[in-house]
C-alpha cells in the first residue's frame, strides 16, 4: 500500500519533467513493449503456425498471423487417442500430486512453526539441508527405480502413483509456508486453545484461512511444477499408458522433426507437419495460459527473499 | 530469596525426562502432522543420499560384483581417479562454470534494466498488462520452451523453409545448423534463459524500487540531477540491499543449472553435437553413466558426489557472505 503511494507521489512530483527524464520515459516505454512483445512472439507463432496452411508453412511464409487458416491439425490432435491418455495422466498427476504435496506441507510446517515441537530445530535443519546438498543423479535415480518395483510389488502397477508420491516436495515452499505460520499472532493460537480446540482445529479453522495467500503461491508452485515435470517422469515411468504429457510431447515433436529433417516435409495434406507439432504444444499450454489470469496476483509472495530466513 | 538446594536441582534433571515425555504425550498430534514430511525426506531425500556411498564401489545396475549398493566391492577412490583422468569429465566441468558464468554476466542485468523501466510506466494500466505479459514464459514448460527453440531455430532443407528466426540467422549471418552446432549452444541457453526468466524476476527489483521514497528523488531534481544522474545516485542506492543479496545468492546456485533444459537442448541437435559446449555435469552423468548399465555406476555417483559438495560450499559460502554484507539471508 505504500509503496503505491510512493509511486503514485513520484509520478505526481514528475509534472514538469525535464528532457532526461522525458526521453527516459520514451525509451521506457519503447523498450518495455519490444520486451512484451519478445515474450509472447513465440507463443503467438506457435498459435498461427499451428493454424497456418501447407504451403505457408513449409515456404516460411508465417511470420506473425496465420495464413491459409486451416484446423484440420487441431482436429488430428483432438482425434489422437495417445496424446489424451498422457494429458489425463498429467492432469491426474497435477490434482493427487498438488493435494499431496500440499498435505505434507502445511502439516509439516505447521508442526515446524511450533518452538514446543521436541527437536524442531533439528527437523528444520534435516529440511533446509536437502536445499543445501542433494544426492546425485544416479542415487536418485536408483531410488525411484527401487521405489516402483516396491510399489509394484505391493499391487500397485500405475506408475503415475510413482511420479505423485516419491517427487515434487519442495523444502522451500514448506519453508515459505512456515514463516507465514510463524507470523499468525499467539494471541489467537491462546484463543483457540482456551476454547478447546485441537492442533487440527486450530492448523485448520486459524492458520490456513490467515496464510490464504501464501498457500495458493505454493499450490500454485506445486501445480506448475507438477504440470510442467519432464525428466524423472521420462526416466522411471515404463508404461507407456502412463506417461504424462511433457514426456509425450517431447518424444512425438522430436519424431516429427527428424521425419521433415530426413524425408523432407511432407507436401501433401491440408497441414505440414511442424502445424501438428505447433497444435500439441498450444494443447499442453492451454490450461497454464486459463488459469493465469487467476494466479498472476499472487506472485509477489513466493520472492519475498525477505520472507526468507531462519 | 532461597537458592535451589542441591537436592532440589538433582530431582529436576532426574525428571528432566519424564516430564520430557508428558510434554511429548500432551503435543502428540503436532507429532503426527510432522511424520508425513520427515517419512518423505528420509525415503526419497536421505535414503539416496546414504546410497551416495556407492561412489566408493564398484556397483553395476545389471547386480554383478555383490549386488546391491551397500554390498558391492569397495574400491575406494578408484571411481574418482577415472573421473578426474576423463577429458570428457574437465569438459563438462569448465562447461558448468562457463555456462553459469555467462548466464550470470548476460542475466543478472536483464531483470535490474526491465525493473528500471517498468517503474517508469505511469499508466498502471498498461504497466500491469507489460509486466504479465513478460511473466508468462517462466510458467511454459522446459520441453515446450526447448521444442519451440527446435522447431523456431531449425534449418532450411531441400523441401522445407528454415524456423522463422533460424531462416534470418540463415539469410543475415549465414549461421546454418545452429542446434547442432557448438558455438551457439551458449548464446541460444541464456538467450532463452533471459526469455523465460528475466520478467519474472524483475518482481523483486521492482519491489525495491518502488519502495524507494518519492523525496530522494524531489531532492535529486531540485539539485539539477537529470535522469541518468537519479538513476545513478538515487535509485542504484536505493535497492543496492536487494542487488547485493540477489547477487550472492545468483553465485550460490552457479553449479545449479537446469540440467533439464541442458539434455533437453541436447536433444535438439543431433546426437552428441553440441557436447563439446553442452556437456554439463548433471548431463555428463546422464548421457555417459545413467543410460549405460554396463560400465561402473560408482564413477556417475562421485560426479554427482563431487558436483553436490561443490555447489553445498559455494551455497554456504555465499549465503555466510550475505549474512555479514546485509543482515538478510535465505537460510
Amino acid at each position: 500500500m505504500k509503496n503505491k503511494q510512493n509511486l503514485k507521489a513520484r509520478h505526481d512530483g514528475f509534472k514538469r519533467m525535464d528532457t532526461s527524464e522525458i526521453v527516459f520515459k520514451i525509451i521506457s516505454y519503447f523498450i518495455v513493449t519490444i520486451f512484451a512483445l519478445f515474450c509472447l512472439y513465440p507463443l503467438i507463432y506457435a498459435i498461427s503456425a499451428s493454424l497456418s496452411g501447407i504451403q505457408a508453412v513449409n515456404g516460411g511464409k508465417v511470420v506473425f498471423l496465420p495464413i491459409d487458416i486451416q484446423i484440420d491439425a487441431f482436429k488430428d490432435v483432438i482425434l489422437e487417442k495417445y496424446f489424451w491418455i498422457s494429458y489425463s495422466n498429467t492432469m491426474f498427476i497435477t490434482f493427487y500430486g498438488t493435494i499431496y504435496c500440499m498435505l505434507l506441507s502445511i502439516l509439516g510446517a505447521y508442526a515446524l512453526s511450533k518452538a514446543n515441537l521436541f527437536g524442531h530445530k533439528f527437523l528444520n535443519f534435516i529440511l533446509i539441508f536437502t536445499m543445501w546438498f542433494s544426492a546425485g543423479m544416479i542415487p536418485i535415480y536408483l531410488n525411484y527405480i527401487q521405489t516402483r518395483t516396491i510399489l509394484g510389488n505391493m499391487g500397485i502397477a500405475d506408475q503415475k502413483w510413482l511420479v505423485v508420491l516419491a517427487m515434487g516436495m519442495s523444502a522451500f515452499n514448506v519453508i515459505l509456508l512456515r514463516n507465514s505460520f510463524e507470523s499468525v499472532p499467539k494471541e489467537i493460537e491462546e484463543a483457540a486453545k482456551v476454547d478447546g480446540a485441537n492442533e487440527f482445529q486450530i492448523m485448520s479453522k486459524v492458520f490456513v484461512p490467515m496464510s490464504k495467500a501464501t498457500i495458493a503461491t505454493v499450490a500454485l508452485f506445486y501445480g506448475v511444477s507438477r504440470w510442467n515435470g519432464y525428466f524423472w517422469a521420462m526416466k522411471t515411468v515404463e508404461n507407456i499408458y502412463d506417461k504424462p504429457l511433457q514426456v509425450v510431447i517431447q518424444s512425438e515433436i522430436a519424431t516429427i522433426q527428424e521425419q521433415v529433417s530426413e524425408y523432407g516435409a511432407q507436401t501433401v495434406g491440408a497441414y505440414a507437419s511442424q502445424s501438428f507439432a505447433y497444435a500439441m504444444i498450444v494443447c499442453a499450454i492451454i490450461p497454464i495460459l486459463l488459469i493465469y489470469p487467476f494466479i498472476q496476483k499472487y506472485f509477489a509472495v513466493g520472492v519475498n527473499i525477505g520472507g526468507v530466513k531462519e | 530469596m532461597t537458592l535451589a538446594s542441591e537436592y532440589e536441582i538433582e530431582n529436576l534433571e532426574k525428571n528432566y525426562w519424564k516430564n520430557k515425555g508428558k510434554e511429548i504425550l500432551k503435543d502428540w498430534q503436532i507429532y503426527v502432522m510432522v511424520i508425513p514430511l520427515v517419512t518423505f525426506l528420509i525415503l526419497w531425500k536421505y535414503f539416496p543420499i546414504s546410497s551416495m556411498v556407492m561412489s566408493f564401489k564398484y556397483y553395476r545396475s545389471d547386480s554383478s560384483f555383490g549386488g546391491g549398493v551397500y554390498t558391492s566391492l569397495f574400491i575406494g577412490l578408484d571411481a574418482f581417479k577415472v573421473l578426474f583422468n576423463s577429458a570428457d569429465f574437465w569438459t563438462a566441468f569448465r562447461n558448468t562454470f562457463v555456462l553459469s558464468f555467462y548466464g550470470l554476466v548476460f542475466g543478472f542485468p536483464v531483470p535490474i534494466i526491465l525493473a528500471l523501466l517498468f517503474s517508469e510506466i505511469r499508466n498502471t494500466g498498461y504497466r500491469s498488462v507489460v509486466q504479465i505479459f513478460s511473466y508468462l514464459p517462466k510458467f511454459i514448460s522446459t520441453v515446450v520452451v526447448t521444442s519451440l527453440i527446435g522447431l523456431l531455430l531449425s534449418s532450411s532443407s531441400a523441401s522445407v523453409n528454415a524456423g522463422v528466426i533460424g531462416g534470418i540467422f540463415e539469410r543475415w549471418f549465414g549461421l546454418t545448423n545452429m542446434l547442432s552446432s557448438p558455438s551457439c549452444f551458449r548464446p541460444i541457453f541464456i538467450v532463452s534463459g533471459i526469455w523465460q526468466t528475466a520478467g519474472y524476476s524483475s518482481i523483486v527489483y521492482f519491489a525495491a524500487i518502488i519502495g524507494i521514497s518519492p523525496t530522494n528523488y524531489e531532492a535529486a531534481r531540485i539539485d539539477g540531477a537529470s535522469k541518468m544522474q537519479q538513476i545513478r545516485y538515487v535509485t542504484i542506492p536505493g535497492m543496492s540491499s536487494t542487488l547485493t543479496i540477489m547477487l550472492i545468492l545468483r553465485m550460490g546456485s552457479l553449479l545449479k543449472i537446469g540440467y533439464e533444459k541442458v539434455f533437453l537442448l541436447q536433444q535438439q541437435g543431433s546426437v552428441g553435437s553440441t557436447y563439446e559446449t553442452s556437456q554439463i555435469i548433471s548431463t555428463y552423468v546422464i548421457n555417459n553413466i545413467m543410460s549405460n548399465g554396463n560400465i561402473n555406476q560408482g564413477i556417475g555417483a562421485a560426479a554427482d558426489l563431487f558436483n553436490s559438495l561443490l555447489s553445498m560450499f559455494l551455497v554456504l559460502g555465499s549465503n555466510q557472505i550475505a549474512r555479514r554484507v546485509s543482515t538478510t539471508s535465505l537460510f
